[in-house]
Parts: C-alpha cells; sequence; structure tokens
C-alpha cells in the first residue's frame, strides 16, 4: 500500500501599509490606484479616531463611577473599522462580539447605544430599525452560531447579494461553540466570514497557552475553508482581506475566515490590570504599531493630512464624544416594568402579578390572602 | 379525522404548518432520510425538500445556536434534539441565549423557536435517555415549556408553540410515542399554551400530574375504590403554569396529590405545592402529597419502573392523602 500525501496547507500573511505607514504597492495598488482612495482611508482613520477618543471617555467614566465595568477597544481599531468598512450597510449582517464598536456603528448604531449598554441599561441593546448587527454580546464564543443562522436564513431565501461577518477573540477559538459554528458554516455552506481579532491576551492568557497552534488561521483548515492571516493594526490588509472574503462568500455562497493579527493596548476591561501578567516592553513594542499611527503618517505621505487637519479633527472628535455622553446620560431613567414588559410577545398571569405587585411573597402574589384568616375566624 | 399516535399527530402538526408558512424548516440530527430516531420527521424531507428539512452536524449547541440565528432573520425554526439527556450541550444557548434576547433588546429582536425534545423514562432506553428536566426550563425566564400527553393535544399545542413568537420547549413524552391512538382532526386547530386540562372530574381530592404520568394516574385511579372521587388535571404546558384551574380544583376538594417523572426536589411538584397553599391555604385538609422520581440518578433500565411513579405508588399516595 502506497504512503500518500492526502492534505497539504499553507497560511498567507497578509500586510499592505507597514509600521512606517508605508503602502506595498504591489499589494495596495489595483488599476495604478491605491485600493482605498484617500477620501475613504481619511474617513477610516476619522472613525478610528472617534472610536478611540470613545474609548478614553469610556474609561474616564468608569473611573469617576458614572459607567459600570467597560472593555476598550484600544490598538484593534483597524480591523473593526477595515472590515465593516468592506461589507455593505443595509444589506450585510454584523454579529460582534465587544471590541467592534467602530463596526456597529459604521452600520448605523449610534454610538451612545454602545455606552448605555456598558452603563447597565438594555436600552443599549435595542437596536434601531434597518441596522443590521446584533447587540453586543458578552458570554465569549457563543454567538457565532447565531451569525451561521443568519447566514443560512440569507441562503434559504435567495438572498444571494448578502454576506455575514461576526467578530470574536483568540481565547473564544478554544470554546466548543467556536468549532461548532465553524462547522456549521462549512457544511451548511453559507455566507459568512469569521473575523477572529487576535489580540494576543485572554485577559492574562496569552496566545501560547490558549492554543499549541502558531496561527488562529489554520483553525479553517479543518473546515476547509478559506483562510488568510492578516496584520490586525493594517486597515489596507484588514479592507482587502474582507473585500476579497466578501465576494468569494457571495459567489460561492460560502464561508470564509480571517485572523487579524492585533493587540489590547488596554486592560481586558476596566476591571482588569493587566500589569499584573505582561511586560511594559511588550505593550511598548505594540503601541509602536498602533493603527492609528501608521494611518496618519500614509495620509501625511500622500499630503492629503496636516497638523491643522489633525487638531480639527481632535476638536471634533471631542465634542462628538462629548455629544454621545450627553445622550447617553440623558435618557430617562429605566421604570421596573421594563424587567417584565419584553419577557415575552404577551405576559402570562405570574409575569403580570409580579409586575404589578413587585413582590414575591405568598401574600404578594395574591394580596387577597392577607384577609382571609381574620375572616374565616370571624365566620 | 385520523386514528393517528402521538408521533403520527405531531408528523401531521409539522407538515401542515410548514405547508402553510415556509419560514418553517426543521433541523436536527437525522431528521432527514430517518425521520429523526423516533421516524416523528419522517416523509418531511421527501415533501419539502433538504433545504427544508436539515440533517445537521452533531452538536446539541450548535442547533439551537444556529435555530437562534435563523429565528432572529425572520425564519421559524423547529430544531429536534434526540432525547432530554443531551439537552446539556444547549442549555447555554437556551438559557443564556434564546431565552433573554427579547428582553435584552427590549422588543428589537425576537427568537420565535419550537425545540422538540423527547423526554422521560419507560422505554428501556440506554443511559441518558430518559430524564426529565422540565422543571429546569421552567426555572428559566424567557422560555415556555409545554408537554402534550396525546395525540389530539400534541398537534393543537405544536401548532401553537410554531406560532408562537417566543422560544418553546416541546416535550414529547416517548413512553406514549406509540402506546395509543386516537382520533385527530386533519384541520389544523391550536389549543393554546398555558391552559391545564381537567382529564376527569372529581370531588375527593386532585390529582396534578403531566406526560406521560397520566397513564399511570388513570390506571391507578381504577384500582382505587368506585366511590373515591378523583378530579385529574393534566397540566400540559408545564411554564406558564395554569395555577388557576389548579386552584380552583383544590379548593373544591382540599387535597391534591402531584405526580412526576423528574427528581423531588425543587422540581415542579415543588412549586406547585407553594402555589396551592399559596391560593388555597384555608381549603385545604391535608398537606400537599408529592409522588415522583427519587433525587437520585435516573437508574439504568432494569430499575427504571422502580424508580418512575408508577400506578401502585401514586394509588398509596391518594390513599394517604385521603387518610390524612
Amino acid at each position: 500500500m502506497p504512503r500518500t500525501t492526502v492534505y497539504k496547507a499553507s497560511i498567507d500573511y497578509l500586510q499592505i501599509l507597514d509600521e512606517d505607514g508605508v503602502l506595498d504597492e504591489s499589494l495596495g495598488m489595483e488599476d495604478g490606484r491605491p485600493i482605498l482612495s484617500d477620501e475613504q482611508v481619511m474617513y477610516l482613520y476619522e472613525q478610528m479616531w472617534i472610536g478611540r477618543e470613545l474609548d478614553e471617555i469610556a474609561f474616564k467614566l468608569q473611573r469617576s463611577g458614572r459607567m459600570g465595568t467597560y472593555p476598550q477597544n484600544k490598538g484593534q481599531e483597524a480591523n473593526g473599522a477595515g472590515s465593516g468598512f468592506a461589507m455593505k450597510k443595509g444589506v450585510d449582517y454584523i454579529v460582534p462580539a465587544y471590541r467592534e464598536n467602530i463596526t456597529m456603528h459604521m452600520h448605523g448604531l449610534p454610538y451612545h447605544y454602545i455606552l448605555l449598554h456598558w452603563m447597565g441599561d438594555e436600552r443599549g441593546n435595542k437596536i434601531p430599525e434597518g441596522v443590521l448587527t446584533t447587540p453586543i454580546s458578552v458570554p465569549i464564543g457563543t454567538h457565532m452560531l447565531h451569525a451561521v443562522g443568519i447566514a443560512w436564513s440569507f441562503k434559504l431565501r435567495g438572498e444571494r447579494e448578502r454576506c455575514v461577518i461576526t467578530y470574536f477573540g483568540d481565547g473564544a477559538t478554544s470554546e466548543g461553540d467556536f468549532h461548532g459554528a465553524m462547522n456549521f458554516a462549512s457544511t451548511l455552506s453559507v455566507p459568512l466570514i469569521f473575523y477572529c481579532q487576535n489580540n494576543q491576551w485572554a485577559i492574562s492568557v496569552p496566545h501560547e497557552q490558549q492554543m499549541n497552534s502558531p496561527t488562529v488561521a489554520q483553525k479553517a483548515l479543518a473546515y476547509e475553508m478559506p483562510t488568510i492571516q492578516v496584520d490586525g493594526n493594517d486597515v489596507f490588509a484588514v479592507y482587502k482581506a474582507t473585500r476579497d472574503a466578501r465576494a468569494h462568500c457571495v459567489e460561492n455562497c460560502a464561508p470564509y475566515f480571517i485572523e487579524g493579527v492585533t493587540y489590547r493596548l488596554g486592560d481586558h476591561t476596566t476591571a482588569d490590570d493587566a500589569r499584573r501578567y505582561r511586560s511594559e516592553e511588550e505593550v511598548a513594542q505594540w503601541a509602536a504599531k498602533d493603527p492609528l499611527i501608521r494611518t496618519r503618517k500614509y495620509l501625511e505621505s500622500r499630503e492629503v493630512w496636516s497638523d491643522e487637519r489633525q487638531l480639527e479633527l481632535e476638536g471634533r472628535a471631542k465634542k462628538i464624544v462629548q455629544e454621545i455622553v450627553a445622550a447617553a446620560e440623558g435618557i430617562e431613567p429605566p421604570v421596573s416594568d421594563d424587567m417584565f414588559v419584553h419577557m415575552f410577545a404577551e405576559l402570562d398571569d405570574d409575569l403580570r402579578r409580579q409586575c404589578e405587585t413587585l413582590r414575591t411573597s405568598s401574600i404578594g402574589q395574591n394580596p387577597d390572602q392577607a384577609g382571609l384568616k381574620a375572616e374565616h375566624q370571624n365566620a | 379525522m385520523a386514528h393517528l399516535t402521538l408521533v403520527q399527530a405531531i408528523n401531521l402538526a409539522l407538515a401542515q404548518e410548514m405547508e402553510r408558512d415556509e419560514r418553517v424548516v426543521i433541523l436536527g440530527e437525522d431528521v432527514g432520510i430517518n425521520g429523526g430516531v423516533f421516524r416523528v420527521t419522517e416523509g418531511l424531507v421527501q415533501r419539502f425538500g433538504e433545504h427544508r428539512v436539515q440533517n445537521t452536524p452533531l452538536d446539541e449547541s450548535g442547533i439551537i445556536g444556529v435555530s437562534i440565528g435563523l429565528a432572529m432573520a425572520g425564519m421559524r425554526p423547529i430544531p429536534e434534539i434526540q432525547f432530554e439527556g443531551f439537552l446539556g450541550p444547549a442549555y447555554d444557548q437556551l438559557v443564556n441565549h434564546a431565552a433573554r434576547y427579547r428582553n435584552r433588546t427590549r422588543g428589537a429582536i425576537t427568537i420565535p423557536l419550537t425545540l422538540r425534545v423527547p423526554v422521560g423514562g419507560g422505554i428501556h432506553a440506554p443511559e441518558l435517555h430518559s430524564d426529565s428536566p422540565e422543571a429546569i426550563y421552567t426555572h428559566s425566564p424567557g422560555l415556555k415549556v409545554v408537554m402534550p400527553s396525546t395525540p389530539r393535544d400534541a398537534k393543537g399545542l405544536l401548532i401553537s408553540a410554531i406560532r408562537d413568537p417566543d422560544p418553546v420547549i416541546f416535550f414529547e413524552p416517548k413512553r406514549v410515542y406509540r402506546s395509543f391512538r386516537e382520533e385527530v382532526p386533519e384541520d389544523e386547530y391550536t389549543i393554546p399554551i398555558g391552559q391545564a386540562k381537567v382529564v376527569n372530574e372529581g370531588d375527593d381530592v386532585t390529582v396534578v400530574t403531566w406526560g406521560a404520568s397520566v397513564f399511570q394516574c388513570l390506571e391507578a385511579m381504577d384500582n382505587l375504590p368506585e366511590d373515591v372521587s378523583i378530579e385529574l388535571i393534566d397540566l400540559r404546558t408545564i411554564d406558564p403554569i395554569d395555577t388557576d384551574t389548579i386552584a380552583a380544583s383544590v379548593e373544591k376538594t382540599g387535597r391534591c396529590v402531584i405526580v412526576h417523572e423528574a427528581p423531588l426536589t425543587c422540581g415542579l411538584g415543588a412549586e406547585l405545592s407553594a402555589r396551592i397553599q399559596e391560593q388555597c391555604f384555608l381549603h385545604l385538609e391535608a398537606p400537599v402529597q408529592r409522588v415522583t422520581g427519587f433525587d437520585t440518578v435516573m437508574p439504568y433500565y432494569k430499575l427504571e419502573l422502580e424508580y418512575l411513579p408508577n400506578a401502585e405508588r401514586i394509588g398509596k399516595g391518594i390513599r394517604e392523602c385521603l387518610a390524612y
């Protein structure tokens, strides 16, 4: 019996814009032009900057007691911005985890919804009609299955121009539901992009303790899915990979996998102190690869960005974020009825009674019981 | 009218709803050409095609998670889990996602799915094929839980479940799947979720049960003296609980025996007896009696009939309640 190789594979890594903001023209140009026009890069840079500003203010809101636990997106912005830009707003569906503020916003979610979520208010998840994103998902690695279902519904209804993208971290790939979602997407063959934001750390557990595979991208090989690793701090590479993945998904009604190699510059959340488990040197190395810095350098090299424009953006971002905070803090407080009225389309008697009395003791459940004993004894 | 088993009645309801509403899709392990391990979906893939009756990978959490996505995107999925003992892996998706989505999005995203699951013991199945976990999902807010005991109720309740805008777990007592036939209307009809059924009217003691235990209770009643008048209530829906029907009966009889296959402690009987004392305290002539499975793991099948409430144990419970 012969012994033959029945499977061979390799993983590509894509970087177009390097740490100094220099564009690789062989990869970043098409038809003699950069794949993203200067206007588009400025738009993405502004989105990333405003997202970063919101992140910094959100951190301060938590520290000053005006908001609960919050997970910063800082350092990972190019992933959400570049990929979100490649998806079609109002057509495609976004299924995020919780470091995709920019993506959700680019697809129509007002930013104050995200603050409301972290301020402990469900109205932050009340996605407006026509905005095609699911809300922030906290339980790790469980929401990608929902993305499979949404993508499958597109296929079942023959909506062949639509695609779904779902985001998750490196830690999520250890969950069974990650593999379940990959397997379902692959066997059902649905138009879905799996986007892993590999930020190197799952709270305090580093990549090498999370998995023994050098890339996350290679996990897709087991599901016979096209897969690529990109520099997640390079908005050009993220955009191009996602644009091409989307085209593949729509054309073939099939899934695609992207690993964005990036870094969480902040703590896991405001409840965490990353200095306990990672070195300042490591953080400094990654800070030098900051997506905002290199995108700005690129724009300056194109001579479309100046210190004046930067100052204008910084001022505008501050104002925008102030308005976002005002919108989140200005909302009327929720009332206790809100807990109950959305449990089901129609409330059952138990819920109605609990809602009306806000009590769970037996007498509270049936206030008529309170006087019954006396009546009984008098009778 | 057709003379149908529980399996046939459920199959008919599925076919009629798929015919009526093209958003309805079935998914699960072996639900296609094999018709499911109990043949409940037999013939449906031939009639409606593979895109609407989808065999899935062997992944219970995946089946429910994907169904949630389908439901939020406007479909009406009917996932099947092969046995209640395999609900464990799907618990997270059911309780942390399906049950919460409407509330956590303040009504913006809803999950109209109907999860079908064979339930309960008594068919000499291997381990983890005979449990009764209905109380677990009743304790989890945001899910409706249904367990019919007859073909006619099953068809009407399943159609209600499929049309319900919220997630419903539809437990099918496997001991009843082929145990008898009854007349089931051909036309579609619904039985409202949340309404218990008085199977037998009586004055001396109320017996509350559901699922396959209904038939053990009927057998126990046959063995009691003729002058004992028993009111038998088949709950049919576990969540929301039809407290009114139970309370009205216990106010009349003053005595109540609750029968279920699931373990005693924190079983549904505990909740029902709490409600009975809340609603009927001054009408009670005896403590509420529970005849249930034990606080052991479900035994392998050589001992399952010792574990499950049988006519003898139920009869003893009724006599003790009457004699108090």
